[in-house]
């Protein structure tokens, strides 16, 4: 499952690529200006992924250094 | 000496009887010193690595940010979060050769990688001087934040030579362990006080944070995004990209990699290490609330903006509480910096002239040096005027110029020479130095580009420039070889001790 590492180009695609689409104040979310929810979201997401990749790497198995 | 006082005196103090008693039990080495042993598991690895970067730049810079530029601010959110899913694939490896080759600092890899001494020297010099006003902002917050949330009983220059000396004593005594228990109270106290003042003033002052970011933006248009031009998106990502690279690459930050038990450590860090950038969003709230609150703050007076509302808003023993998360934010990620500045210069710089010396040597003039570093960045923070913000984003796209030859040399075929890395970094450095100085942008070095690409930030010319002569050195040393030249083979045993 070396290859569920592929998923960390997710947050370099939502972060760099992103604001070129959701520069936006409105709509307000959570009282947040769009893009900044956008990129709050994302902070959240990026763990979520980086926690799936840490179960399933097998680099991360017990006994490995 | 009003309430405000003693919550801040308690901070320097709890600081000092932390660092110091971190020490307890344990013979000092200069591998104890340096890198703890290599001994931290996740938590204490965490709080190094998160103590390095909420410092008072984030803390009185990133709700200044968001008080002067707004939606610019936000590049400060994501560049963290970029570095710390590179982490999980780019620093295993760099502990592990670490650990095999018994490795001290940030140039002893690159000495170790590109077996050449000479490198190790300029690796420590571009490190030290990128180091320098780092640690000088620090204790112009230390000072900022006295001088405010003691309601001026205290002048700036005292503070700053208490601040510094404190940050040098516990140093000295427990190295590296000293700013990783003091990092706990920082830790938490940051944590309590940003969450609350985020929540708090728009509550106070707008009723909801929905409110407060209309009426923000009924007041300016626009300004809780990114602008048109200047600070643009391509400015955004372009800076977003430039500073997760060289996040690493400074000093400190690189050798707290080393601190750490095994590499799950640190894959495992990749995962908490995101979440905690959410504490910005709370300084930003704070500094988006002092806008319409505390209105005029021009120039350097931005970074004011936290301490001003605080002030206004709270009773002084409050204040106080606020002064004392802020005056830890200054100490702890100031004694890391000089503690790697102490460890460079003794083992990259005195060790390459008196090869002789021993760890026990090493360490002696490590520990000798940590008060003199101190005093060269307290001399700055007296003496310095307006340019310490420049100053350190030029320390930032410094550092950026070792991570070509570092992430080069983690590949299995490294066809990068010494010679090849050491001008790719001096003609990066140099193409910092110049821009820097000059105050260049891509716009006045390429008039005739689209505006989009004027936006980007320059820092991207210089790693260009670093690539470029990277390569052709690279390829040149290379054929200087195989035409019988006298370069030594790459195999060539060094005359740097193992261990």
């Amino acid at each position: 499952m070396r290859s569920v590492r592929a998923l960390a180009a997710f947050p370099f695609l939502a972060m760099l690529v992103g604001p070129f689409f959701l520069n936006r104040v409105t709509p307000y979310v959570f009282g947040m200006p769009f893009l900044l929810a956008w990129l709050v979201a994302w902070i959240l997401l990026t763990a979520a992924i980086m926690a799936v990749i840490f179960r399933l790497d097998p680099a991360n198995r017990d006994g490995s250094e | 000496m009003n309430g405000a006082l003693v919550g801040i005196a308690g901070a320097v103090i709890l600081a000092l009887g932390l660092g110091v008693l971190a020490r307890r039990g344990r013979q000092m080495g200069f591998e104890q010193w340096t890198v703890a042993g290599r001994s931290f598991g996740a938590p204490l690895v965490f709080l190094l690595m998160a103590g390095e970067i909420y410092t008072t730049f984030t803390f009185l810079g990133g709700s200044g940010f968001a008080y002067g530029r707004g939606g610019p601010t936000y590049y400060i959110l994501c560049y963290a979060t970029l570095a710390y899913v590179m982490s999980y694939f780019l620093l295993p490896p760099i502990w592990r050769y670490g650990r095999d080759y018994g490795l001290y600092s940030q140039s002893d890899f690159f000495i170790r990688k590109y077996d050449s001494p000479a490198l190790g020297i300029l690796v420590s010099l571009v490190g030290i001087v990128a180091l320098i006003p780092y640690l000088v902002l620090q204790f112009k917050g230390l000072g900022i934040i006295v001088e405010i949330a003691g309601y001026g009983a205290i002048a700036p220059t005292p503070a700053v030579w208490i601040g510094g000396a404190a940050a040098t004593a516990y140093v000295m005594v427990s190295g590296v362990r000293g700013s990783a228990w003091t990092a706990v109270a920082k830790d938490v106290m940051i944590l309590v006080v940003v969450v609350f003042l985020g929540i708090y003033f728009p509550l106070h002052y707008y009723g909801s944070l929905g409110a407060m970011f209309a009426a923000i933006e009924a007041a300016k248009p626009g300004f809780t995004v990114l602008p048109a031009h200047g600070e643009s998106v391509w400015w955004f990502s372009s800076t977003v990209v430039l500073t997760a690279l060289g996040f690493y690459m400074w000093p400190h930050s690189f050798a707290s990699i080393y601190t750490a038990r095994d590499s799950r450590v640190i894959r495992k860090n990749a995962v908490f290490l995101p979440l905690y950038q959410l504490i910005l969003l709370f300084v930003f709230f704070a500094g988006f609330a002092a806008i319409l609150q505390v209105p005029g703050l021009n120039g350097a007076d931005v970074d004011l903006a936290l301490f001003k509302l605080s002030v206004k808003t709270f009773d002084p023993w409050i204040v106080g509480v606020i002064g004392a998360a802020g005056v830890l934010t200054a100490l702890v990620p100031g004694s890391m910096i000089l503690m790697a500045a102490a460890t460079l210069s003794a083992n990259n710089l005195y060790r390459a002239a008196d090869r002789s010396a021993d760890d026990a040597r090493v360490l002696r003039i490590a520990r000798l040096l940590v008060p003199l570093v101190a005093l060269v960045a307290v001399y700055f923070t007296l003496a310095g005027g307006q340019t310490i913000v420049a100053l350190l984003l030029m320390g930032y796209s410094l550092v950026t110029q070792l991570f070509p030859p570092l992430l080069l040399s983690l590949t299995r075929n490294n066809w990068v020479t010494r010679e090849g890395a050491a001008a790719g970094i001096v003609a990066g450095v140099a193409t910092v130095a110049a821009v820097s100085l000059t105050h260049t942008t891509i716009g006045t070095l390429f008039p005739a580009l689209p505006a989009q690409i004027k936006e980007l930030n320059v820092g991207i010319v210089a790693l260009a420039v670093n690539i470029v002569v990277l390569i052709v050195v690279s390829a040149g040393t290379k054929l200087v070889v195989r035409n019988g030249g006298s370069a030594p083979p790459a195999n060539a045993s060094s005359f740097w001790p193992e261990s």
